[in-house]
């Protein structure tokens, strides 16, 4: 009988465990397997399992530790990844009930880093259909709970890969944030999650929501294994045209360094009466932590991040609109059955295809860019746009960081804000500023409110800081102990 | 008079059916109802933008600034029609097929 | 439709603006590494980028943006410091995103004019785009009555050019003329083949009309489908005629887009659209912008060949040829090149451009191809030039050696040892021949020098006959004459 003790292991204990032979690369995956079989059926993080995959990947771990072959740090490790990124022979969603039988012919480029690296990938995490949500009760296949309390949302949209983490599924897992969709599951699931800078990590293959917005980033229990898939997915990509060509630091070289004299700015705006009491104390208390490792502390306003939540909205919608019309039924995916003709076909497949707020937020997108439209909305929402990205670099002359809780509330029970999209929509205010402005980011745990659910710290830095801002999120979590706690389920 | 209408009567029903058609979704007599009271109010709250003194900001269309990404004339060898027709819906003959179409 | 008569045609004045699609001639296809050559399966030059399958991102061919530009300075355009890529978004089968990459408001070229026969004709902007894959319609000649249609996307992703003019073409004619000299430019830059027929080269055409003296525009009719130079006049003539009897016989003009019926010679109105279009352009967000510096500009200006209206100039001023054969060497380029490489080495100029505006292209229509497809080298044409020059071999042995030529190839001057070709010109040879012929016709030279001189022409031919044709006519006159007259 197998036993699942290495489940929430850390990166590091399992190189050296794989490494002195003390388990197998295949072993590792058998557990995550055997974790999976005790616990999907509760938390739902899984559309598919790609068993085939990650132990072809560990056979061939385990044959290189064999010869005592050199192997990347994350070789053997189990990552699940989000459905919205494409493996090549393996089915590949986006949760949508249209791309249900699609299995793309072509890697995305992460999840070609993934198999350099010798990383299984276990499954395909479940998502908000397209990416679109807050809490992935949007998926046309299932809907995910929360770890730490099964009746809650996990947070979205990557809501699959943060219980998988948080749930000892996988020991990390990577998500993709357009609008905090890393972060908010990241801190309702009490894990670390991290949104690099636009263009750090290569969106080729990851099903577009929206373009300009969209970044696929690592999470894990702990931010180091955050910091070492990071490494392993970050870099330029000549397949993806607004990829950085910059060179990747080594993020774990510096961790372990102080943060004496680090300037953080804590946004005020973030802090004022829409927050939930509880977690604004867990943020005071977090400063303080800050405080006493050294760090200097001042309020910092973001003026225009009021405005934040109706200018990503239009501009995901508008590039949403256009980035889902190849979903026509013509060369993949669904199509409705006995159509007359080719408008009858689009009609009926995507009306088939889509879910109600993927159709939803095509249909304002569009009307964002129509005629007569455009200047009011979408040329707008790029201006306001550019004010943002303007408050920040003001904040940069000031401080080196950004500090605010990631969501205005812990998680929230399954199905409240289903019914009123505006309400989700303002679950994002904390997290959207960041990818309006390109900027990295990263969710921490930082304590629990009085029903147990974690509250997530967030740290904002300028474009490229991701090695400031993983050290710092280092510091904090060195000094606290909020990411040893696991749920029990 | 349409009982469903949004407070604040910022898109008719007819307008949404003339995005849908865009965007080439069909909808229901309800959703149609629907989605014109959410879309006001979704509407209403992007109507906040206008309080924002925008003179003479240029739009932002990159989150990081660039220029000038190309690559060089290269062929690579392509991939076979097989796997490019093997997630058809319908094909005849290597050709994707699509039902009659009408202008 | 009624006849018009020329007296009511010229009441109306025809404006015509052109937008032509020229496709590029790259290697890979403008945002993916596919193949653009075409003729092979369908299909099978695709690839996901240019299938728009979902998570996939175009990157910018460097040479198409290069072709633009160089295309751009040859049509006087100012080349745009900046310059973006758009989505225009419409839903068509052959269209696999459903948007296609264009450019919007800030387009690579613009401001540019050509001259067509002394006349500006401005060129209001050049754009890149993608093209979009085929469809066959099955069940039905065409679109119209089939029961379903098949979709090749091997063209898509084909880059594009499209270049519009202001509306300031004034005949069908004189269309034709202005895609004949765009033809031509972006066939002498070889950024594309210029092929109508096969559509690497397309075109459509804005037409109104107006009474004389008025000074708004017409409305304005969009014409389609037209796949020829002879098309393409014949449509607009038509249409132009259409457009007049309709206002003269107290009807209006709607603005539409019209189908050219080429078995019918008709323009036919496309049923209208049940919504009017609205493309929702937006910047293309999967590609960054593009900045061409001056820099770049000039390196691009450096490698520009020259143009065709360059050509006409130098053929008429330096090369002293008529208006007309100018024109005609210069429309067609591969001729053009020919006549500048033969010119190159040094041949007689006047020789070679009757030779090429005679029996050469008399075999090239003959035989439906050009020249450059022939076996004929600007070399052994020169060569054969110089025979003649030189008095080696007579006109009209050159005329038979033209043919071989031009379908086995080889030396002209070998041609003419290896068959003895070359002229007699020896005086003793020509003389015994000249005796010999004399004493065969003793009849004739009787008659001949009792006043018939016009049978002098008799006895050449009777020498040549002998001779085979190779006798050196000159020597022939001179030695004949001698023996005759003196």
């Amino acid at each position: 009988m197998l036993d699942t003790k290495h489940c929430f292991k850390t990166v590091k204990d399992l190189r050296k465990a794989l490494l002195n032979r003390e388990i197998s690369a295949v072993e590792l995956v058998d557990e995550s397997y055997k974790r999976i079989e005790e616990i999907e059926d509760k938390v739902e993080s899984f559309i598919s399992l790609t068993k085939d995959l990650a132990y072809k990947t560990a056979k061939e771990v385990d044959k290189r530790i064999k010869i005592k072959d050199d192997l990347p740090l994350l070789a053997g490790i189990p990552i699940a990844i989000k459905d919205n990124m494409c493996t090549k022979g393996f089915h590949t969603t986006a949760g949508s009930k249209i791309l249900e039988n699609f299995v793309p012919p072509y890697n995305s480029t992460v999840a070609r880093k993934l198999e350099e690296n010798f990383i299984p990938i276990i499954g395909k995490a479940n998502l908000d259909e397209f990416a679109m949500g807050s809490s992935t009760e949007n998926s046309a296949f299932k809907k995910t709970k929360n770890p730490w309390n099964l009746n809650m949302v996990a947070g979205g949209s990557s809501g699959g890969s943060a219980t998988a983490v948080c749930s000892g599924e996988s020991v990390i897992s990577l998500g993709s944030d357009t609008g905090g969709s890393i972060r908010l599951p990241a801190s309702f699931c009490g894990i670390v999650g991290m949104k690099p800078t636009y263009g750090r990590v290569s969106r080729f293959g990851l099903i577009a929501y929206a373009s300009s917005l969209d970044q696929i980033g690592p999470m894990g229990r702990c931010v180091e294994d955050v910091a070492l898939t990071l490494q392993a997915i970050s870099g330029y990509d000549n397949m993806d045209s607004t990829s950085i060509n910059m060179p990747v630091p080594d993020y774990t070289a510096t961790l372990k360094k102080d943060i004496k004299d680090l300037r953080i700015g804590v946004i005020s705006e973030m802090l004022g009466e829409g927050t939930n009491p509880e977690v604004k104390q867990a943020i005071l208390n977090s400063i303080k932590v800050y405080e006493s490792l050294g760090a200097k502390i001042e309020e910092i306003s973001i003026p225009h991040s009021q405005y934040a939540i109706a200018t990503y909205y239009v501009i995901a919608m508008a590039e949403a609109s256009a980035n889902l019309a190849r979903f026509d039924g013509v060369k993949y995916g669904y199509r409705a059955k006995n159509t007359e003709n080719i408008m009858e076909m689009y009609l009926k497949s995507r009306s088939e295809g889509f879910g109600e707020e993927v159709k939803s937020r095509i249909m304002i997108g569009t009307y964002a860019l129509s005629s007569g439209y455009y200047d009011a909305y979408y040329k707008k929402a790029q201006q306001v746009r550019a004010l943002i990205k303007k408050d920040f670099d003001k904040a940069w002359e000031k401080v080196d960081l950004l500090l605010s809780p990631v969501c205005p509330t812990t998680a929230f029970e399954l199905g409240a804000k289903i019914s009123d999209p505006l309400s989700m929509y303002l679950m994002d205010i904390g997290t959207i500023t960041a990818n309006l402005a390109g900027l990295p980011g990263i969710s921490v745990p930082c304590g629990f409110d009085s029903k147990g659910l974690p509250v997530g710290l967030q740290l904002l830095g300028p474009a490229l800081s991701e090695e400031t801002l993983l050290r710092s999120a280092y510091n904090f979590e060195q000094a606290t102990d909020f990411h040893t706690k696991h749920p029990e389920i | 008079m349409d009982v469903y209408q949004g407070v604040n009567n910022l898109i008719t029903k007819k307008e949404v059916e003339h995005v849908a058609k865009l965007a080439r979704l069909e909808l229901s007599e309800e959703e149609k109802e629907r989605f014109t009271v959410q879309f006001s109010n979704i509407l209403d709250y992007f109507n906040q933008l206008s309080e924002v003194n925008t003179e003479n900001v240029e739009p932002m269309t990159q989150a990081i600034p660039m220029v000038n990404v190309m690559r060089e004339d290269k062929v690579q060898l392509p991939y076979t029609r097989d796997e490019i027709l093997a997630n058809a819906p319908l094909e005849e003959d290597g050709f994707f097929k699509v039902p009659r179409i009408t202008e | 439709m009624t006849a018009i008569t020329q007296e009511i045609k010229d009441k109306y004045e025809t404006v015509i603006g052109l937008e032509v699609h020229a496709q590029l001639k790259t290697k890979s296809k403008i945002f993916c590494d596919s193949a653009t050559e075409f003729g092979n399966e369908h299909n099978s030059q695709v690839c996901p980028v240019c299938m728009g399958y979902p998570g996939v991102l175009p990157v910018l061919n460097k040479k198409v943006l290069e072709y633009a530009i160089l295309t751009g300075l040859a049509l006087n355009c100012e080349i745009a410091r900046h310059s973006k890529f758009d989505r225009k978004q419409y839903f068509y089968p052959d269209l696999p995103k459903n948007y296609q990459v264009s450019q919007f408001d800030m387009p690579v070229c613009k401001n540019g004019y050509i001259e067509i026969n002394g006349r500006v004709i401005r060129i209001n902007r050049a754009h890149l785009e993608e093209d979009a894959g085929k469809l066959v319609h099955a069940g039905a000649a065409g679109l119209a009555g089939s029961t379903y249609s098949l979709v090749d996307y091997n063209r898509t992703g084909v880059p594009l050019l499209e270049i519009v003019s202001e509306p300031d073409i004034n005949s069908p004619e004189e269309a034709r003329n202005y895609v004949e000299e765009l033809r031509n430019i972006v066939r002498y830059l070889g950024v594309c083949d210029g092929n109508l027929e096969e559509g690497s080269l397309r075109c459509d055409a804005n037409v109104s009309i107006r009474p004389v003296g008025q000074k708004e525009l017409g409305v304005k009719a969009e014409i389609k489908n037209m796949n020829s130079f002879k098309a393409l006049q014949r449509a607009l003539e038509y249409e132009v005629e259409r457009q007049v009897e309709l206002i003269e016989s107290g009807g209006k003009v709607v603005q539409e887009t019209r189908l050219w019926k080429e078995d019918e010679g008709i323009t036919i109105s496309m049923r209208s659209k049940e919504e009017a279009h609205d493309y929702r352009y937006f910047p293309e967000p999967d590609l960054v912008p593009m900045e061409i510096d001056a820099d770049w500009v000039h390196r691009i200006r450096e490698t520009m060949t020259e143009l065709p209206a360059q050509k006409r100039v130098r053929y008429i001023y330096e090369l002293g040829l008529s208006d007309y054969d100018a024109n005609v060497l210069v429309n067609s380029m591969e001729m053009a090149f020919f006549l500048d490489k033969v010119i190159d080495l040094k041949a007689n100029v006047k020789s070679a451009v009757n030779w090429l505006m005679g029996d050469i292209t008399a075999y090239l229509n003959e035989n439906k191809t050009t020249i450059d497809k022939t076996e004929l080298t600007p070399e052994s044409l020169a060569e054969m030039i110089a025979l003649i020059d030189k008095g080696i071999i007579s006109n009209n042995i050159a005329k038979k050696l033209i043919i071989p030529l031009l379908e086995k190839g080889g030396s002209a001057k070998k041609m003419v040892e290896e068959q003895g070709m070359s002229l007699i010109s020896d005086e003793g040879a020509l003389k015994e021949t000249i005796k010999k012929i004399l004493e065969a016709n003793q009849g004739e030279v009787e008659k001949y020098k009792s006043g018939k001189p016009q049978l002098f022409g008799f006895f050449v031919g009777q020498i040549m006959k002998e001779t085979k044709g190779r006798a050196n006519p000159e020597a022939v006159n001179k030695l004949l004459k001698e023996e005759l007259d003196g």
